[in-house]
């Protein structure tokens, strides 16, 4: 057992893929001898070389369009685009390439890759370094999409979604970057498709995501000592596969369902969550199914405005104690 | 044929380092193209295929050049007009004419059509419909042949439109950078779409004189000249497993129909089509071969044999089944279905 940051789980959790299958190789902007810009990546291209661990240019649609035809012809590539945000300049493969190859060709071409980035906000960053994608990876059939919130899951995942054969968006918080955790010697693989139960409770379930998910738990925390609130927090992890029994399940035993999401209102993944949850669990449900979500507006540079922008402690708490003795 | 398009002198083939059994092969390859496109063009007029086609019709030479140069194994991403780089490969044109009449026996049993078209036993890594896509993605196949140490060439084809989008400067860098095995196939038909190429494009020839920019040879070819095409493939087929690194083609070539099934291509310049179709690739092969002492009769044999092929397989596209509806939900993800969640 040892005390990793998030960030350092992100390096063990590829060096573990890398030494175990020599097809696996990383590429990105600065990941090699750098170690990466936010220092996630330290130490690989030392272990594993020149060959496994390349430096590329900003070149985006290079980067995911040579992972995928490295895929495609049997290699693993992790391919690291450093902002979730510049998804936005390679995402004819994220929207029409990865995610339509299998079907497209009748199953005869496969892309086995995985695509890292830095998501979400906190760091001061503004509009366009800072934003919250799972949506904008979450609608396409074929693609699948995960965001760890602690080191463990980080490597679990990381190493899951390695092995996958289909694409996987794997999206790390870059706010969570510098949290420990403890984490097991040894390999670690964990399950794609599968949420996690971190507090159990049962006045209300919340459904969060990469950084709301210590937000989430430390609300939690609040509305019990403070207002006798017992809330099941649920850490969604993996939006495609999504596990909708895990949810379903909980959402049955409180009958109150929150989602806690960082992106913003406009067809954030929570209102797919909720969509699910209408359906298929309206009759559990004793009170509307709430979003507590960023406004719909860019995020703002200014620590004072980010801070108002993005789901705090106190708003979740607030909006779920509110919610819940209306 | 103006000016600007005319391939430079001394661009003529030395046809004499070509064998007369690989001459044969072009000359069948070219006629193929040329009655399967035509064949699909009419297949439309009877509305047997639908949505949307693109037709390399007078571009037969530069895929039929390339695949007659290449070896199996050797990989080939094409675009949206890909009919004929895939049939140049060996599908069968049973299994194209198939996927495009959205047929059971198709290439991928009706569910990419016309522009995806993809063959891995053959080595056709797809068709890409969004241009300059795939330019990258050639790259990363030949990453891994690098990598790997195999000796495969990924070659890919595109059009003048393709060179002002970003992916391709990104792939030429990159490529150029690694030294990898890819060979860059630009196939200059003188329309981005309905567009000159000329009125978009800051320099003359919109793929050779970019090359430079990436440390490779500038090279402009007669692309309606399969003799010409095979032997700068070959050369750069070379380059490319010698560990040289790649190459940037420009063929100068021109289509024959419009941009698609929907183009009537009334933009062209007045007599522009009657100068390019006195310079029909599969023409002037034709005439070279029998300049050249090869028995109009064995030209008529392969004329024949190929218009057997494609009635055969006309009929059997005909006579299959529409696609079955139960592949409607397989094949998303890897374990053959579309579900996305438990």
């Amino acid at each position: 057992m040892a005390q990793l940051t998030y960030r350092e789980a992100v390096a063990r959790g590829i060096a573990q893929e890398m030494a175990r299958d020599e097809n696996v190789v990383l590429l990105g902007e600065d990941v090699a001898k750098a170690g990466g810009v936010f220092k996630a990546t330290v130490g690989l291209f030392e272990q594993f070389g020149p060959k496994r661990v390349l430096d590329t240019p900003i070149s985006e649609q290079a980067i995911l369009g040579a992972a995928m035809g490295a895929a495609m012809t049997g290699l693993k590539p992790i391919a690291e685009i450093m902002f979730a945000d510049f998804l936005g300049v390679c995402y004819d493969y994220i929207a029409n390439e990865f995610p339509k190859t299998r079907y497209m060709t009748n199953g005869q071409v496969s892309c086995p890759l995985v695509v890292r980035c830095g998501n979400g906000g906190g760091a001061r960053f503004g509009a366009q370094h800072s934003q919250s994608v799972e949506n904008w990876c979450m609608q396409f059939p074929g693609l699948k999409v995960v965001s760890p919130s602690s080191p463990v899951d980080v490597i679990g995942l990381l190493a899951a979604a390695v092995r996958d054969p289909d694409p996987v968006v794997f999206l790390e918080h870059k706010s969570l970057y510098a949290v420990r955790g403890e984490v097991p010697d040894g390999e670690i693989l964990d399950t794609l498709g599968t949420a996690k139960i971190l507090r159990p409770g049962g006045d209300a379930s919340i459904l969060a995501l990469g950084m709301m998910v210590p937000r989430s738990l430390q609300a939690a925390e609040a509305l019990q000592e403070r207002h006798g609130i017992s809330c099941e927090v649920i850490d969604v992890r993996s939006l495609v596969p999504l596990d909708t029994q895990c949810i379903l399940g909980s959402v049955a035993r409180t009958g109150r369902v929150f989602t806690v999401e960082e992106n913003p209102r406009q067809l954030g993944w929570g209102s797919e969550l909720v969509s699910i949850i209408a359906d298929e669990a309206f009759y559990d449900l004793d009170g509307p199914a709430v979003r507590i979500t960023t406004p719909n507006i860019p995020l703002p540079a200014a620590d004072a405005l980010e801070d108002l922008a993005i789901p705090s402690v106190d708003r979740i708490v607030e909006m779920i104690r509110r919610s819940l003795t209306a | 044929m103006t000016e600007k398009t005319r391939p430079s002198a001394g661009e003529t083939a030395p046809a004499g380092q070509i064998s007369p059994e690989k001459r044969l092969e072009m000359y069948r390859l070219q006629v193929l193209l040329r009655q399967a496109e035509q064949r699909a063009y009419d297949l439309f007029l009877q509305n047997k295929i639908k949505g949307t086609s693109h037709l390399s019709l007078g571009q037969e030479a530069v895929a039929a050049g390339a695949a007659a140069a290449m070896r199996p194994g050797d990989l080939s991403f094409c675009t949206y007009r890909g009919h004929a780089h895939t049939l140049a490969r060996g599908v069968p044109v049973e299994k194209v004419l198939g996927e495009l009449m959205g047929r059971d026996n198709g290439l991928m049993r009706g569910k990419g059509g016309s522009m995806h078209l993809t063959s891995l036993e053959h080595g056709v890594m797809g068709s890409y419909a969004i241009v300059g896509a795939h330019l990258p993605i050639a790259c990363g196949a030949a990453w891994r042949a690098q990598y790997k140490g195999d000796s495969d060439v990924s070659v890919c084809f595109f059009g003048d439109g393709a060179t002002n989008i970003g992916a391709f400067h990104e792939a030429l860098n990159f490529a150029a950078c690694r030294k990898l095995p890819v060979v860059f196939v630009c196939e200059n038909n003188l329309y981005m779409e309905y567009t000159p190429i000329a009125e978009v494009t800051a320099v003359k020839h919109p793929g050779a004189d970019r090359a430079g920019a990436y440390g490779l040879e500038r090279i402009v070819i007669d692309g309606n000249d399969a003799d010409v095409v095979y032997l700068t493939m070959s050369k750069a087929f070379a380059r490319a497993r010698a560990g040289e690194g790649p190459s940037l083609i420009e063929c100068l070539t021109y289509r024959h129909s419009g941009h698609s099934r929907a183009d009537p291509a009334k933009y062209r310049l007045p007599g522009e089509l009657d100068r390019w179709k006195e310079r029909d690739p599969v023409s002037i092969y034709r005439k070279r071969l029998e300049a050249e002492g090869v028995p109009g009769a064995t030209l008529d044999a392969i004329d024949g044999e190929v218009r057997r092929v494609v009635d055969d397989a006309t009929q059997a596209c005909e006579a299959a089944p529409s696609t079955s509806e139960d592949i409607l939900f397989t094949d998303v993800y890897a374990d053959g279905g579309c579900s996305w969640r438990n």
